[in-house]
């Protein structure tokens, strides 16, 4: 790790002399020590971060590693429990937004914050000092000029509630420009966009730092991270690994420094026997609120006994996917049959699941888990303590009026015993334990279930390495039990590692089901941007 | 190039969520509250020229000194018990039902259909059970109908239930006034229960006591211990959560609201049948607004409201002695209601929250 | 005929003038993000407020020997009833604003609150004064009807738009500058954002805290005078027990009716105000006065139902109405 600070501090030089400025302006910000914690969580420990003037840098982590929380001091939304921040060498304090953008700083996040009833350039001007009314043709008036220097195409007088995403991207850009931010911090721009929106907001982010705006960029996509930025910084769980030129390193380094390990994850991957049929998905088709079609004729079949992997961009359908064959979310065409194990003559034959709430699944003796993305939201009871988390999707099985809790207490006490999950005991509420602990409790209790298809979206999110191990060998007990697993990743190499098929969403299409074993990462990559019409069978 | 955290100013004061408080602590704070508020109390009773702990002392004296106030004590803390309890099934699951008052005179009404018209048909106990009957349907249905809304459209239900009340209330004027108005009356007023039919004494106090305290143990049991309970509070938590699990939400909300109508349609008709033998406009009474209090001071747990239910019946109880005693308007329960509930609301704050002055951080954890 | 109408519309007017002055300081705090509930106690505490600021500045005025000014006395009134409910209104945003307590309970405890203030005082006031309440001749002149030079003179518009007491006047202005004030100005654009979507408000530099408390205090003082318009105009000056009861909750009814909308609120009054009277001026055979009671609010629980089904993004309750906003919530 020294080279590599050494490396660092050589470049460091070369943009001094040019600018021929002191060491105390050369930086737009300089963040030094902070630390930030919620409640026994620490989000951020001891972090430096030093943006130059008039560089795009990229913020690099994993899910969970602390750069939105690091972000959202410096635009102040949360207020640092120690450590410095300067801004252009001036030390500052950041109470509130307000503040920073007196400070020229201007963040675009996530979560779009943009006010639904209200126009393009209405939000645009929200909180801006000014004359005493509003004149709307006006204002509709700079916010077209200003769009249009940047090379956007937006309607100022346009309702946000009528917008698509990438619409709402724009008026947030423009809220931060029209400010006269200096500062950008664009927090995972990319993650709602389709590829071809991506590069037009990376041509225009190029346009602002030809303007000589500083720019950070959260992401934690590496070919972006490659594609964009002068310099990557990096954390990885809420700590500051180091900061490098981008043109001075390769994707290889950069994940080594995020994950803090060689690339090869070494997952284990059991033998595979080719089981029998277990889901036959065909045609799936549903639509969102906007009529827009989430999934688009989506077929394919999983197994008994395999780990079927499914790759794509945020947003490709991946929970629409799963919240449709788990019962959760109406579709408008399709279907799914279900194929029971033959066990002599009690053979379960095939059924048609789709349309079936949850609980009309289970009447049908159909043992299906779900561990859902939004673990807290929809999984669990974050106020509820784990026996009462844990019967959640049990407590109808005992008959009659009253509720079982011994059994799910057991099965509770167990599960801490098992898994070795952290916890002062069965009675403290889920959502007070840490993030690791909460999703070994929503899959253990799935698994408890004795599920013959287990589905379960990014359940490494958020997780440190070795609560990621220890989920990874759970979905391999289950397959290794017959479970048919469903498994909805984020991370290529995990992907790669332990699917014993991959299926690829693009858009809310199949773009291809491949062994992972044959194809290359980039294979991969390319397939999650575009759709061909090939689907390899269970060989 | 560094600076020293004593030259960048933090704000004076800000907060952050405790990670948890001793139970002890908490009921602490709340002790200190309470007794705050009573502070509060006492300064304006002394602003008005009385001596403060002689009223208060008055006070408790008026609604426990004698089996007679006992009595009244009693009689007024059963509606608002079984009103809180009522409630409690709807804001357990997050429901916002303040149509409390409009399911009381609906009951009211309903038993009195029985009441005032059959009782010269059935002999008491049926005609009892009959007017326990409609009372609670027509309660529940009167819940049941912003419950469905709710499900089908996300309606509001707050604005809704409180429009319903005054729906109800106006019905009971019309019933006053016109079709129900009592023969030979000069003033609008509806005819007296008569004694025949109505309910039974026991210790003094008409039987909705026993059935508030058999209420009591049973919503304990019902929230704690059924599965209709548990999936009361998982519809509460979140009803994205209450889908995954394959709980009915429609089904719950419109089960838990007619629930919740029906035990405010009981007040209604122990109202009729056990207190007053008429119907008023003034049979509700702010019932169903105080009863809301209730619950919320008692954590939605019954034999908290239980406690809250009784105290305040005593505040207002106590209000009509001070009023014979000291010549201080008996309205007086309700601003000292109000100045006690705003103490107990706030301090709720404190157990959730600590505060951080500028420059003391870390010092307490 | 003729004359019927006019005469109820006159009546509509004056009945409606309370109803109007609640919601608009209903919709105000709402348009905060607020939702308080109690308005009928902040429209008891201003009613008694009010009268008794008037009552004790006569009293103060007639032992020094004087004789006391109606003009004074009104505006007394109007200061003081405008205080009262924005006292009311301040205990609530401490509570729900800065110690982030449930909103509903809290406007509930303040209706019980402020009807107790209001009778309590109305009663102990009373009973200092032997027996009760009443402002003198002067004073009630002062909320008797204007003769507006040559307007009151035109026929029957004169009559019909030109002759109320300037309470009337007063609340039609703070409506349409209500109106002008969230559709026209910047810090109206800004308080709209702050009761839709508070987090984004946040990080667009409002200062949450400040625009919830001024607005909803603000709203407070106006329902107050809504509320002295009650114990003024209404009973006349004199002090009747439970004046304002049920006043407060149809405004709030008012506000949903009037789609949070001020200008729409006048329209609104008028109808509300024109209901609550109606029975003493238009007999319908077959339908009792006290269906009409009931119409306003049926009629706002269908204007209720029918926006929610047509899950109406505009003319509808600020979004974070109800909800507490803390900044570092995760």
């Amino acid at each position: 790790m020294t080279a590599l600070f050494l490396e660092v501090y050589k470049t460091v030089g070369k943009r001094k002399e040019e600018e021929g400025l002191g060491e105390a302006t050369d930086y737009a910000v300089r963040m030094h020590h902070v630390t930030k914690t919620f409640g026994k969580v620490v989000a951020n420990k001891n972090v430096d971060l030093e943006l130059k003037n008039g560089e795009i840098l990229a913020l690099l982590g994993e899910n969970g590693s602390g750069k939105t929380t690091l972000m959202n001091m410096l635009s102040g939304i949360y207020f640092p429990d120690h450590g410095e921040i300067e801004i252009h060498g001036t030390p500052v304090t950041i109470r509130s937004p307000r503040d920073a953008f007196d400070l020229g700083i201007g963040m675009i996040h996530q979560h779009f914050k943009l006010v639904d009833v209200m126009t393009a350039a209405e939000n645009i001007i929200l909180g801006l000092d000014g004359k005493t009314t509003v004149n709307r043709k006006e204002i509709n008036k700079k916010v077209g000029e200003l769009a249009s220097r940047y090379g956007f195409e937006t309607d100022p007088a346009k309702k946000i509630y009528n917008m698509a995403v990438s619409e709402k991207q724009t008026v947030e850009i423009l809220k931060v420009l029209f400010r006269g931010a200096d500062i950008l911090i664009l927090d995972e721009p990319t993650a709602v966009l389709t590829p071809q929106e991506t590069k037009k907001l990376f041509a225009v982010l190029r346009n602002m730092k030809a303007d000589g705006k500083s720019i950070i960029i959260i992401t934690h996509k590496l070919n972006e991270v490659m594609a964009i930025s002068d310099r990557v910084a990096i954390l990885r769980k809420g700590e500051y690994i180091g900061v490098v030129e981008t043109a001075a390193t390769n994707q290889a380094q950069l994940t080594e420094m995020m994950v803090g390990r060689p690339i090869s994850l070494a997952i284990d991957r059991p033998k595979r026997e080719c089981g029998e049929e277990r889901l036959e998905v065909i045609g799936l088709t549903c639509l969102n609120g906007e009529g827009v079609k989430t999934l688009d004729n989506v077929s394919f079949t999983t197994y008994s006994g395999e780990i079927l992997g499914v790759a794509g961009i945020a947003g490709s359908g991946q929970k629409e996917l799963c919240e449709a064959i788990a019962g959760l979310c109406p579709t408008i065409a399709g279907s799914v049959l279900y194929s029971g194990e033959c066990e002599g003559e009690n053979c379960v034959s095939r059924e048609r699941i789709l349309g079936l709430k949850p609980d009309e699944i289970v009447k049908k003796g159909i043992s299906m888990a779900f561990v859902p993305e939004d673990r807290l939201g929809m999984g669990l009871v974050a106020g509820m303590d784990m026996t009462d988390n844990v019967m959640l999707r049990s407590y109808k099985n005992k008959k009659g009026f009253l509720v079982d809790r011994k059994t799910p207490k057991n099965v509770a006490e167990k599960l801490i015993e098992e898994l070795e999950i952290v916890t002062p005991g069965v009675e403290t509420p889920v959502g007070r334990m840490s993030g690791g602990n909460v999703q070994k409790v929503l899959l253990g209790r799935e698994i408890a279930l004795s599920p013959s298809v287990l589905i379960v979206a990014y359940p490494v999110r958020g997780l440190d390495i070795n609560s990621s191990y220890r989920i990874y060998d759970l979905l391999n007990e289950q397959k290794k039990k017959g479970v048919s697993v469903i498994f909805i990743g984020e991370d290529l190499d995990v992907l790669m590692e332990l699917s014993d098929r991959i299926m690829v969403l693009c858009g809310g299409k199949v773009s291809g089901i491949v062994d992972p074993r044959e194809v290359t990462k980039e294979d991969i990559g390319l397939m999650m941007i575009h759709v061909e019409e090939e689907v390899p069978v269970c060989k | 190039m560094q600076v020293k955290s004593t030259q960048v100013k933090e704000p004076l004061l800000r907060m952050v969520k405790r990670d948890t408080l001793s139970p002890r602590k908490a009921w602490g704070i709340r002790g200190i509250a309470f007794l705050l508020s009573l502070i509060t109390g006492g300064v304006l009773i002394l602003i008005l020229g009385h001596n403060p702990f002689l009223v208060y002392k008055a006070m408790v004296v008026g609604s426990w000194g004698s089996s007679t106030v006992i009595h009244e004590t009693v009689k007024l803390a059963v509606p608002l018990l079984i009103t809180a309890i009522g409630i409690s099934f709807a804001f357990k699951m997050k429901f916002w039902n303040i149509g409390a008052e409009g399911q009381i005179l609906v009951g009211a009404v309903a038993a009195g259909a029985f009441g005032l018209f059959t009782a010269h048909i059935f002999p008491k106990l049926p005609l009892v059970i009959l007017m326990l009957f409609a009372g609670m349907t027509a309660g529940g249905l009167y819940g049941l109908l912003p419950a469905v809304c709710k499900a089908k459209w996300g309606t509001n239900e707050t604005l809704f239930t409180l429009m319903l009340n005054y729906i109800a209330l106006a019905f009971v004027k019309y019933l006053m006034n016109g079709p129900w108005k009592a023969p030979g009356s000069s003033f609008p007023k509806i005819a007296m229960l008569v004694p025949g039919a109505r309910l039974s004494k026991v210790l003094g106090v008409h039987w909705g006591w026993i059935l508030a305290l058999i209420l009591v143990v049973a919503a304990y049991i019902y929230f704690n211990k059924t599965k209709q309970g548990y999936e009361i509070a998982v519809v509460g938590e979140s009803n994205n959560t209450a889908r995954y699990a394959g709980i009915n939400v429609s089904r719950v909300f419109t089960r838990t609201m007619f629930l919740s109508g029906a035990l405010c349609g009981l007040v209604g008709m122990l109202q009729f049948a056990g207190a007053d033998y008429t119907i008023t406009e003034g049979t509700a009474g702010g019932v169903g607004f105080t009863a809301i209090t209730v619950a919320w001071l008692a954590k939605m747990n019954p034999i908290g409201m239980l406690g809250v239910s009784v105290f305040i019946a005593m505040l207002e109880r106590g209000a009509n002695t001070i009023q014979t005693n000291f010549k201080i308007p008996a309205s007086a329960s309700d601003l000292l209601i109000g100045i006690i509930l705003f103490f107990m609301l706030g301090c709720e704050f404190f157990v959730t929250y600590r505060l951080i002055f500028r420059g003391k951080e870390e010092q307490h954890a | 005929m003729l004359n019927t109408l006019n005469s109820l519309f006159i009546a509509a007017v004056l009945a409606g003038t309370p109803l109007l002055l609640g919601a608009l300081g209903e919709i105000l705090t709402e348009k905060s993000g607020n939702m308080n509930l109690g308005v009928e106690g902040m429209m008891f505490m201003g009613a008694i407020t009010g009268l008794a600021g008037s009552y004790y500045y006569e009293q103060t005025v007639t032992k020094s020997g004087g004789a006391p000014n109606g003009i004074l006395s009104a505006l007394i009134a109007l200061l003081v009833s405008f205080l009262a409910g924005a006292f009311g209104a301040l205990i609530y945003s401490f509570l729900t604003i800065s110690l982030r307590a449930n909103q509903n309970v809290t406007g509930l405890t303040l209706t019980i609150f402020g009807t107790g203030f209001g009778n309590f005082f109305g009663e102990y006031i009373g009973q200092k004064a032997g027996g009760y309440v009443a402002v003198s001749g002067t004073t009630k002149a002062a909320f008797s009807k204007l003769h507006i030079p040559v307007l009151s003179d035109i026929p029957v518009l004169g009559k019909l738009l030109f002759q109320y007491n300037w309470l009337v006047y007063l609340a039609i202005s703070i409506a349409i500058i209500m109106a002008w004030f969230f559709n026209k100005s910047r810090i109206g654009l800004n308080l709209r954002a702050v009761g839709e979507d508070p987090a984004t408000a946040d990080a667009a530099g409002i200062n949450i805290t400040r625009y919830k408390y001024i607005a909803t205090i603000i709203g407070g003082g106006i329902c107050g005078i809504g509320g002295m318009y009650m114990s003024m105009v209404t009973t006349s000056g004199v002090w009747v027990h439970g004046c304002v009861s049920g006043y407060g909750w149809l405004a709030v009814a008012l506000v949903i009716f009037a789609t949070w909308s001020p200008a729409k609120g006048i329209l609104v009054a008028l109808i509300f105000g024109g209901l609550t009277i109606m029975r003493m001026y238009v007999n319908i055979p077959g339908l009792p006065a006290q269906i009409y009671d009931m119409l306003p609010y049926v009629a706002t629980i269908v204007v209720l139902v029918v926006t929610s089904m047509r899950q109406s993004k505009e003319h509808a309750q600020p979004k974070s109405c109800g909800l507490n906003y803390f900044r570092e919530e995760r």
